[in-house]
């Protein structure tokens, strides 16, 4: 009787105690909106009453080039090969910031709608993807800086370049928010999160070839700096973009094989963890 | 006939409470949680463990809402209320039983949830309606609808922030009005607001209500419950203890042997600015007592402690009558006649009532610590007062207890024989 209940009313909400890793398509769609309405927010709250605005999204990595070229180029003399120390570190810069920014805003994203999400239903996951999505709004501003340096500088992308592109923005997406998704997750229970991640992106600046060329790593442990997926992005796009250093495919392949780990582990873990946020947050 | 939108089975939820750490709330550091855990194969070994203790917010509940009815749920404090409609709302999960509800569900657990402080109200109705579930489409064709009810046209470009509380309250309901469900739950979300808003609200309700939708109202106003719901239910300690028709579930509720209470005392809560500490009726004998005689002298005994000056605050006692409509309020500023700030220290009134004269009955007294500006530092509204006929009134012998209105003060008439 239950049962003919159930087929009767197909648009049923079922509310019990859950434990799944399912992600419900249909419910997602629904919600696709919000994943914009997110991310339209924060952009709109982070330029309000901010007189440069977007323009700080340009400003940021280009002072970040200037400084790094002054002082690694010019005082340390670290060698950018073939094309113009400024272009290498800016190219660099451009998806490390892109990675760094997606990463900060999706980990601290649950704690940051802490309010909403103990009021509203809505699919938890939308939180930290959407947080991204900001990230890659600045990273298209960015971008026209970089196209500008580029016919500053006479260099034409390959074509391998200009096909990358989207698949080289893919996985730092993928990257970004898998890590993002694990540590928003964590962050609902240990805001020592809050502490790491600065932290970690600091750090990780240097453990990942953008500032110099990963040539300068011996040969034999260069595999290990492509277990970072930033790894293999960054030196994809020199390779193919400014004709600087040479990709070993292997080595991209593992560096996308690890975006897609992190990826597949923060999303179970974030689900597994789902139920208890609006408790505990 | 009806067929039930919502079926709720053996719904319960436990909360476990760990050893809290200086009122974080949930909130661990990863420190706490290593040191737990190299605690555990110490506590393996001598067998010994640290039991977190469970909490039953809800047990075993039961109850089904046919389409088109109006659901009250009513309850004192932390009888599992909010817990019941957060996950009728899905933001928690029960611990077992389910839920079933058929149709699209709104839930306003709170005015103006998502609302961002810097975003301008137009802006606003966009994120917040878009948060609660409504499409763009849906959003653009409402949105004059939604203007017009908020009363808030002219402020629909300046950020929320600059909003007074009773706009900020009335565009977030506005929002939620329009959304359309076929299951609206509302939780006690008209406490702020005036009057004329609140009512334009409720009317907002029914309307929803007798357009065959179904609506769970949650609130401590009984005077609403009663006009806004044929049903209710009556929770306790996370036990649904009683259903049924409205003005049962409200008798039940203020004539409950653990509901008549005259004499409490109140927690310490250090973080309030401002809290009672002690709350008694007296009667004219000086004992405490829940029972008053019509002409005895009668008087409230509160104790309040206040931790930090509140700027512009009166503590004030007011009686309501059963409906939850406020009839006498009195306050510590009534002889000042001017609005002072509660200095800090810890403080004692006995506050004479014998003057005001009620005709008998049942009536609730609501004390509060408030300032004008509707910050509320803290409230009580489930203290029970029953008046009682005096035998020898002579309105007894000839009336027989069938007093009409509110009021019973004796008046001299001046008769004269002309």
């Amino acid at each position: 009787m239950v049962q003919g209940a159930q087929v009767l009313m197909e648009n049923a909400t079922i509310i019990r105690p859950r434990s799944k890793l399912r992600l419900n398509f249909k419910e997602l769609k629904s919600y696709r909106e919000l994943f914009f309405y997110f991310a339209w927010r924060d952009v709109k709250v982070r330029y309000k009453q901010s007189v440069l605005g977007i323009g700080w999204a340009i400003l940021q990595p280009f002072t970040m080039m200037v400084v790094f070229t002054l002082f690694f180029n010019k005082v340390a003399k670290v060698s950018s090969g073939s094309v113009p120390y400024a272009i290498f570190s800016y190219s660099g810069l451009l998806f490390w910031n892109y990675f760094s920014s997606a990463l900060a805003r999706s980990s601290a994203s649950l704690v940051a709608n802490q309010g909403v999400i103990t009021k509203i239903y809505f699919p938890r996951i939308i939180a930290p993807i959407s947080a991204t999505i900001v990230a890659l709004i600045d990273f298209c501003f960015a971008f026209l800086v970089f196209a500008g340096l580029m016919i500053y500088y006479h260099i034409a992308p390959g074509i391998a370049g200009l096909l990358f592109l989207v698949p080289a923005i893919l996985i730092t997406f993928i990257a970004a928010s898998g890590l993002g998704m694990f540590l928003s997750a964590v962050n609902v229970k240990y805001r020592d999160v809050g502490q790491i991640v600065p932290f970690m992106i600091q750090i990780g600046l240097f453990l990942t070839p953008v500032i110099y060329p990963i040539s300068l790593v011996p040969q034999r442990f260069q595999w290990i700096l492509y277990l970072n997926p930033m790894t293999g992005v960054i030196n994809a796009m020199r390779t193919w973009w400014l004709h600087q250093g040479t990709i070993n495919t292997r080595l991209l392949g593992l560096s996308i094989l690890s975006a897609l780990v992190l990826f597949i582990v923060g999303y179970i873990y974030f689900k597994s963890k789902e139920k208890e946020f609006a408790d505990i947050i | 006939m009806n067929q039930p939108v919502i079926q709720v089975k053996d719904l319960s939820k436990v909360y476990k409470i760990g050893h809290e750490r200086k009122g974080m709330k949930g909130t661990t550091t990863l420190r706490d949680s290593l040191a737990e855990l190299a605690h555990k194969p110490a506590e393996l070994i001598t067998g010994r463990r640290l039991k977190k203790e469970e909490f039953w917010a809800l047990r075993d509940i039961n109850f089904e809402v046919n389409q088109g009815e109006v659901l009250g749920i009513v309850g004192k404090n932390g009888s599992g209320k909010s817990t019941l409609l957060k996950i009728l709302s899905r933001i928690v999960d029960p611990t077992e039983g389910e839920v079933r509800m058929h149709g699209k569900v709104a839930s306003l657990l709170e005015v103006g949830t998502g609302f961002h402080p810097e975003l301008t109200g137009r802006e606003n109705i966009f994120f917040n309606g878009a948060i609660l579930g409504m499409r763009r489409k849906e959003i653009t064709s409402k949105f004059d609808e939604i203007v017009a009810f908020s009363e808030v046209e002219q402020f629909l470009d300046t950020p929320v922030k600059f909003y007074s509380s009773g706009m900020y309250v009335r565009l977030g309901f506005a929002v939620a009005a329009h959304l359309d469900p076929d299951i609206l739950i509302v939780d006690e979300v008209l406490a702020v607001g005036d009057t004329a808003f609140q009512k334009k609200c409720l009317g907002k309700m029914k309307s929803v209500a007798s357009s065959g939708r179904t609506v769970l109202y949650v609130s401590h106003n009984m005077f609403s419950v009663k006009q806004l719901c044929n049903r209710a239910i009556f929770l306790d300690k996370g036990h649904l203890s009683y259903s049924g028709d409205t003005e049962d579930v409200i008798d039940y509720y203020l004539n409950r042997e653990s509901a008549v209470k005259f004499e409490e005392k109140y927690e310490d809560r250090p973080s309030e600015a401002a809290q009672f500490t002690s709350f008694r009726i007296v009667d004219g004998k000086g004992k405490a007592s829940g029972e008053i005689r019509i002409n005895e002298p009668w008087c409230v005994d509160i104790e309040y402690k206040v931790r930090k000056m509140c700027p512009g605050t009166i503590v004030a006692i007011e009686i309501l009558d059963e409906e939850g409509q406020a009839l006498y309020m009195t306050s510590d500023s009534d002889q000042k006649n001017r609005l002072e700030p509660l200095k800090i220290g810890s403080y004692s009134a006995r506050v004479p009532l014998g003057d005001v004269k009620l005709v008998p009955g049942t009536y609730l007294i609501r004390i509060s610590i408030q300032s004008p500006s509707k910050i509320v530092y803290d409230q009580y509204e489930d203290i029970v007062v029953r008046i009682l006929q005096d035998a020898r009134d002579i309105r007894e012998t000839y009336f027989k207890g069938k007093y009409m209105g509110y009021l019973a003060n004796k008046i001299d008439w001046a008769v004269d024989k002309v």
